[in-house]
């Protein structure tokens, strides 16, 4: 079973990933899923259905809200970086934490490198398939880098004004 | 001014010290340069021509003496003892060695300085008015809002990874020295009907290969509200901006091609689905930033010092700078001091460490501790006493700095161009010289008048050519250096709205550009009606006469 990072408490933890990825027109193997937007829409009752976890893979240039009312079922979200320097999926972490209350896990997948894991945490990732191969400590090392933020963001840090007295 | 809290302190020294274990990564091999590319432009170091470059923010152009004394001791303990001053405010220097790079963000964190975010397609440095503070019709600081932006922005972990870079100028007073209409958001702060604070929000301006002007998609908007605001704006960019093809990438391009209405549609729905409180500035975090930018120090003086107007009529040469240089400040008695680099002959917005050194001591002693940097590549010393102009203007001039040319023919800005910069197409320094020399003679120069030069050397127009009354862009023809010349832009000010420059005509070799902006002048010089300035004629004109004074001979 292949790896995952996962956030937990201030620190990554790296463990067994359960889901299998799947390709639109690859066959349903056993156990829990991510399938794309358009496979969950077409297929997603019938996987469901089947007693496994069903997540949802989300391109970059796809909207997160396509997904709005079926969140409750969705088990795991995972947003794709195509590149290292596409934002996309940060607006889209934000949007299904704060705006659609997805509370499940949110995941990076793609070019996900380890300069971005502070940005990721704070932005509402929770899970991480980092292609650069950094482990779990080295991801908590990067992601724990500042002692202060000047944002609120959809992790719970106090930003640098609340520290100072404002709310 | 506003001074770094521990917090302020904290952010720079743990950005420091993460580069310092990146650039180790990279020294040791660990990462190659296609990886360390993204890491150290996030630092603002550049890999140019023949070295890197280091690109230092100075926030909203405002410096202490402290600060401008530590960027002179960078400059001459890690560089060849000068830095150049851009039109973003910030401070380049070209001859860097990667393995100082982390001693150097060291030294400048240890007096507020850093190179955060000076490239990257992120939320870049803040430019701000140069006079903030300063000015008589100012209806409050817009560095109290710029500070607020540079917070906010600083390692924002939605928009770190924009589709192109994005740059924001605060202005707020209704003459528009910061020329908002070229920046990706321009932010016009006023107050409103019942003396409330308000943004006129514009977006969608920028310079480089197709130019626009920004529009306003937002009037009245409360001040208290502004950052949630600019978090709708760079959401809806962030998510809807082209990202297939850098030369569309920019916000001016999104804007252009929805149409600012519906532009400012989605960003009003935007706004409207946000839970706005998280996200803007408490009163008392607002309040604390303005307490740091309060007026301190000044005294009540009479509006006129016989001392000033002494050294004017005794002295032509300090009659000359007193005219061109200085000018009026809020308070009585109190002048800014324009310093400009832009020496005739020597390279635009370079300045020696020494001269830094001279610098700040003037500020120290004259200017409540403050220098400012403009757009314009020149240095401000805002409060002086105009008791004070004449040992000030002393002091300048035994440092080669009281060139009395602001405003002038010869204050011309230029990007480093060819010399420097991987990108450029042609040179900028050398061009910016042949007409500096040519119009050298001070008296010359202002008969001339007001009249704004701007070259870049490269489509990417960081020199602003499109909004010089005369630009000058440089293009490669077949491994040659010609120089494209457009007329009539303005940046705004006190030139009205800003306006982009008409293509005047075929490009011109290299040593045809001085001569061809000598032509230019004796048209404005024949044709100029009484009070009228250089673009004033153009704009009454048109490109014809200007044209055919150029272009004559392939009639």
């Amino acid at each position: 079973m292949p790896m995952l990072i996962r956030w937990r408490n201030g620190a990554a933890v790296a463990g067994p990933d359960p889901f299998t990825t799947l390709e639109d027109d690859a066959p349903v193997p056993a156990g829990d899923v991510i399938v794309s937007i358009d496979r969950f829409q077409a297929d997603g009752e019938r996987l469901l259905g089947e007693g496994r976890r069903v997540g949802v893979r989300v391109l970059a240039e796809e909207a997160v809200e396509a997904l709005a009312y079926d969140l409750p079922r969705i088990a795991a979200v995972a947003l794709e970086f195509p590149r290292f320097r596409d934002g996309r999926p940060f607006s889209a972490a934000r949007l299904l934490r704060e705006r659609l209350g997805f509370s499940r896990e949110v995941r990076a997948v793609g070019d996900v490198l380890r300069e971005q894991a502070g940005f990721m945490v704070r932005c509402g990732f929770d899970a991480f398939a980092p292609a650069d191969g950094a482990t779990a400590e080295q991801w908590t090392r990067a992601a724990s880098r500042f002692r202060h933020v000047y944002q609120r963001a959809a992790d719970d840090r106090e930003p640098a004004f609340a520290g100072r007295g404002g709310g | 001014m506003y001074r770094y809290d521990d917090i302020d302190k904290a952010m720079l020294a743990d950005r420091a010290a993460e580069f310092r274990e990146q650039c180790a990564r990279r020294l040791a091999g660990e990462i190659d340069e296609d990886q360390f590319k993204p890491i150290r432009l996030m630092n603002g170091l550049y890999l140019q021509l023949h070295a890197y470059m280091l690109r230092i923010a100075i926030p909203y152009g405002t410096l202490s003496s402290e600060q401008l004394r530590k960027l002179a001791h960078v400059a001459r303990r890690y560089d060849r003892g000068y830095g150049h001053f851009t039109t973003r405010t910030n401070l380049q220097l070209h001859w860097i060695k990667l393995a100082d790079a982390p001693d150097i963000l060291d030294d400048l964190a240890s007096v507020g300085l850093h190179a955060i975010q000076t490239s990257g397609n992120c939320i870049r440095n803040l430019t701000a008015d140069p006079h903030a503070g300063a000015d008589a019709d100012e209806v409050d600081d817009p560095r109290i809002w710029a500070e607020a932006i540079r917070q906010w922005s600083t390692f924002h972990p939605e928009f770190s990874f924009l589709p192109r870079k994005f740059k924001i100028a605060v202005i707020a007073a209704p003459t528009d020295r910061a020329a908002t209409r070229i920046y990706d958001i321009g932010l016009r702060l006023h107050r409103g009907e019942a003396g409330e604070l308000a943004f006129e929000v514009l977006v969608g301006g920028g310079l480089g290969r197709t130019p626009y002007l920004g529009s306003t998609i937002r009037q009245g908007l409360p001040a208290r509200h502004l950052l949630s605001y600019l978090q709708a704006i760079l959401r809806v960019y962030n998510r809807h901006g082209r990202r297939d093809n850098a030369w569309k990438a920019r916000i001016k391009v999104l804007v252009a091609s929805l149409g600012a209405e519906e532009f400012a549609r989605q960003v009003e729905e935007e706004w409207a689905r946000t839970d706005t409180a998280p996200v803007d500035l408490p009163d008392i975090e607002l309040a604390r930033i303005r307490a740091a930018f309060a007026p301190v120090g000044f005294e009540t003086l009479p509006p006129v010092s016989a001392l000033f107007e002494a050294a004017k009529s005794e002295d032509r040469a300090f009659a000359r700078f007193a005219r061109n240089n200085v000018m009026a400040h809020k308070k009585a008695g109190y002048a800014i001091v324009n310093i400009a680099l832009k020496t005739p002959g020597e390279t635009p917005g370079d300045c020696s460490s020494d001269q830094m050194d001279v610098v700040a001591d003037l500020a120290a002693h004259y200017s409540l501790d403050e220098a400012r940097v403009s757009y314009e590549q020149n240095l401000i010393l805002p409060h002086v006493k105009l008791d004070d102009v004449p040992a000030v203007y002393a002091a300048l001039a035994a440092a080669g700095l009281a060139s009395p040319n602001i405003g002038l023919i010869s204050d011309i800005i230029a990007c480093p161009g060819l010399d420097y910069c991987a990108l450029a197409n042609a040179r900028a320094i050398p061009i910016a010289q042949a007409i500096a020399r040519t119009f050298a003679d001070p008296d010359l120069a202002d008969a001339v008048g007001p009249l704004k030069i701007k070259i870049s050397g490269c489509i990417n127009a960081c020199g602003h050519h499109h909004v010089g009354h005369i630009g000058i862009l440089g293009v490669d023809k077949k491994g040659e250096e010609f120089y494209q010349l457009t007329l009539g832009g303005s940046g705004g000010g006190d030139e009205g709205e800003a306006s982009l420059g008409q293509i005047l005509g075929p490009a011109l070799p290299a040593g045809e550009v001085a001569p061809a902006v000598d032509q230019l002048v004796g048209v404005y010089l024949r044709q100029r009606e009484v009070g009228e300035r250089f673009l004033d004629t153009f704009r009454r004109t048109g490109l014809t006469p200007f044209k055919e004074a150029i272009y004559a001979d392939a009639h």
